[in-house]
């Protein structure tokens, strides 16, 4: 009974978010169009500069799974923030208010970010063609998951910060320590086979370089050859996808706990 | 028979003590009022009453319900209107309570029903599918009455129901509000600012600095100021000042260029008053005591002194929303 309660209150919230992202379609245009202008003008400018010749990669097709990748990571945050948005809009009271367990708070509002961010992760992958990426249809699962693991390790993530954090000002300002390191060492713009030290120390605790790495050696597998794909690559997918699940588990429980304490 | 009893609640912001041990208990069925000005605690006290915040010290049942140890069952007795708006505006009027009635494990079939019955309330049925963000404020107002009551519960806390909204609406609000408690049997706790608004209750706190300065029905209050009063004008105010003290010994206050006095029966007082009076009058006014008087009489101070008109807080509102 408590466990169907729970269920029923985590996917009232969750439907809430579904909604309110499927109604608000500036935004939904916006986070396609900001990747793309990313790749067009990064990938462009820098093909035809630095990359040239002893890569073995096209650059657009390098960066295009880290641009998933970053869209994701938006997308994860922005949901979360929106935890903290609501706390000083009032919305978050009337849920804080209702008899429902704090944990159905909390998956709801993961399981819905995870959604809306992996909506927008397969709305870019559509994409693909366009720059000349062929989608396999047997990468769509493989895909799908790391996308959902990508987005549920963010999303745990900026909840738990949310929880941790008392104002939208000071959550801004804690993105901003993150997000940009978290992408720069991500592996999205460059290879992290041959950075120094502490730059592969950063990026195997950075949930986003596991992701990009997977979704690169899924998204070229079929069509690079494999000694290129396998000089920019990490991990074997299991390693990445055992991280993902490890990471968002502890940081989920983490999130959990700190947003139970706090309200 | 009690439905709240609240035990020497305290409330401590770090430095500042916003409530400071009150007690007081709610009987099964009233209307009970919270009356104070700006920051009195009024929203503290109902935050710890709806286990929305943890009281320091002291002791709170809700619907016979410990509020720190057995807040789900507290949360399922109570519905809440914020004092702050706490809609969603991008989802539809319908869809707000729709979520509302998920959150409270309303049956589906029994939501289908109330949600008729509550908008026609509040006369927003029409207007079911369209979403909040195109609502007035006062639209906005009464749809968060209409979704506190769609769980059907048996207490209502209503923080300053009737907040920036128009004298009309405001009256047609109460309207509802006392319907309710006629056909539900619901107790009603609420806030307020408006003196006016508190008469409507059947007992009233006088809250004030985290603490109770009164507590009785809006009548007895009133007769706690002293009667009538009578409010004269004259060019020699100190001379009729004198003249009312000799002659029946009035202790009279000045007051924004008025000699006031209060008096138990004004009425029969006053046609004897002009018989006697030496002193020249230009003007004179008789009016029953208001609560407004009893929180001066009580406090030293006006209520309005220190807080801004209800267009400022409006203002303020709106503000604070599209920031
Ligand atoms: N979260 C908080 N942190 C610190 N102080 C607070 C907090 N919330 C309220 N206070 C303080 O506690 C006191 C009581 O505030 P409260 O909101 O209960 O007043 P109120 O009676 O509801 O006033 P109003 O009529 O303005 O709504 C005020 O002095 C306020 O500044
Ligand atoms: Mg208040």
């Amino acid at each position: 009974m408590e466990f169907r309660r729970t269920v029923e209150a985590a996917a009232a919230i969750w439907q809430r978010e579904f909604i309110r992202y499927w109604r608000d379609k500036t935004r939904i245009i916006s986070t396609i169009i900001q990747p793309l202008m990313f790749l067009i003008i990064f990938g462009t400018g820098l093909r035809s500069t630095l990359a040239r010749g002893n890569f073995g990669l096209d650059f657009v097709q390098f960066m295009f799974p880290g641009i998933i990748a970053m869209s994701i990571m938006n997308v994860s945050f922005f949901s979360t923030i929106s935890t903290v948005w609501n706390r000083e809009f009032g919305f978050l009271k009337e849920i804080l208010v209702a008899p429902i367990s704090r944990i159905s708070i909390t998956l709801g509002k993961i399981f819905g970010a995870v959604t809306i961010a992996s909506i927008q992760g397969f709305l870019l992958l559509i994409l693909a063609p366009l720059l000349k990426i062929k989608l396999h249809p047997l990468n769509f699962p493989y895909l799908l998951l790391f996308m959902i693991l990508v987005a549920f390790s963010l999303a745990s993530l900026g909840l738990l910060i949310a929880s941790l954090m008392k104002t939208t000002e000071s959550f801004g300002l804690m993105m901003q320590l993150l997000i940009f390191p978290m992408f720069f060492i991500s592996g999205a713009f460059f290879p992290l086979t041959s950075v120094p030290w502490w730059m592969r120390l950063l990026a195997a605790i950075n949930p986003l370089s596991y992701g990009v790495d997977a979704l690169r050696q899924i998204l070229l597998r079929y069509q690079t050859s494999g000694e290129a794909l396998k000089s920019v690559s990490l991990h074997p997918l299991a390693v990445n996808a055992l991280f993902l699940l490890i990471f968002s588990t502890i940081i989920v429980m983490m999130g959990a706990i700190a947003f139970n304490k706090k309200n | 028979m009690e439905i709240i009893r609240v035990h020497n609640l305290v409330k401590k912001y770090d430095g500042l003590t916003a409530v400071d041990h009150i007690s007081f208990s709610v009987k099964r069925g009233e209307i009970f009022g919270f009356l104070g000005p700006n920051g009195a605690g009024k929203t503290t006290t109902i935050n710890i009453l709806s286990t929305l915040l943890q009281p320091t010290e002291g002791e709170v049942y809700v619907n016979g319900f410990n509020v720190i140890t057995q807040k789900n069952k507290v949360r399922k007795s109570i519905g809440l209107v914020f004092q702050d708006p706490s809609l969603d505006d991008r989802l539809t009027a319908e869809e707000n309570l729709y979520f509302h009635a998920r959150l409270y494990h309303v049956p589906h079939d029994e939501y289908q029903k109330r949600k008729e019955e509550v908008l026609r309330l509040v006369e927003l049925w029409d207007r079911r599918k369209d979403l909040v963000k195109t609502f007035s404020g006062g639209m906005k107002r009464r749809l968060e009455i209409a979704r506190g009551l769609i769980h059907h519960p048996a207490i209502l806390f209503l923080d300053e129901p009737t907040l920036g909204l128009d004298p009309q609406t405001r009256s047609h609000l109460w309207s509802y509000i006392l319907k309710l408690k006629e056909e539900k049997q619901m107790t009603i706790f609420m806030t307020t600012h408006y003196m006016n608004e508190a008469e409507y209750c059947d007992r009233l706190i006088i809250i004030d600095y985290g603490k109770i300065v009164a507590f009785d029905t809006p009548t007895n209050l009133k007769k706690a100021v002293g009667g009538d009063i009578i409010i004269m004008e004259s060019p020699e105010p100190q001379k009729l000042k004198s003249e009312l003290k000799q002659k029946y010994s009035l202790e009279a206050k000045e007051e924004n260029g008025g000699i006031t006095i209060e008096i138990s029966n004004g009425k029969t007082f006053l046609p004897r008053l002009f018989d006697e009076l030496e002193t020249k009058v230009t003007s004179v006014s008789l009016r029953e005591p208001t609560l407004d008087d009893v929180f001066l009489h009580l406090t030293g101070r006006k209520i309005r002194d220190e807080e801004a008109s209800p267009l400022d807080r409006l203002r303020q509102h709106h503000f604070r929303r599209h920031r």
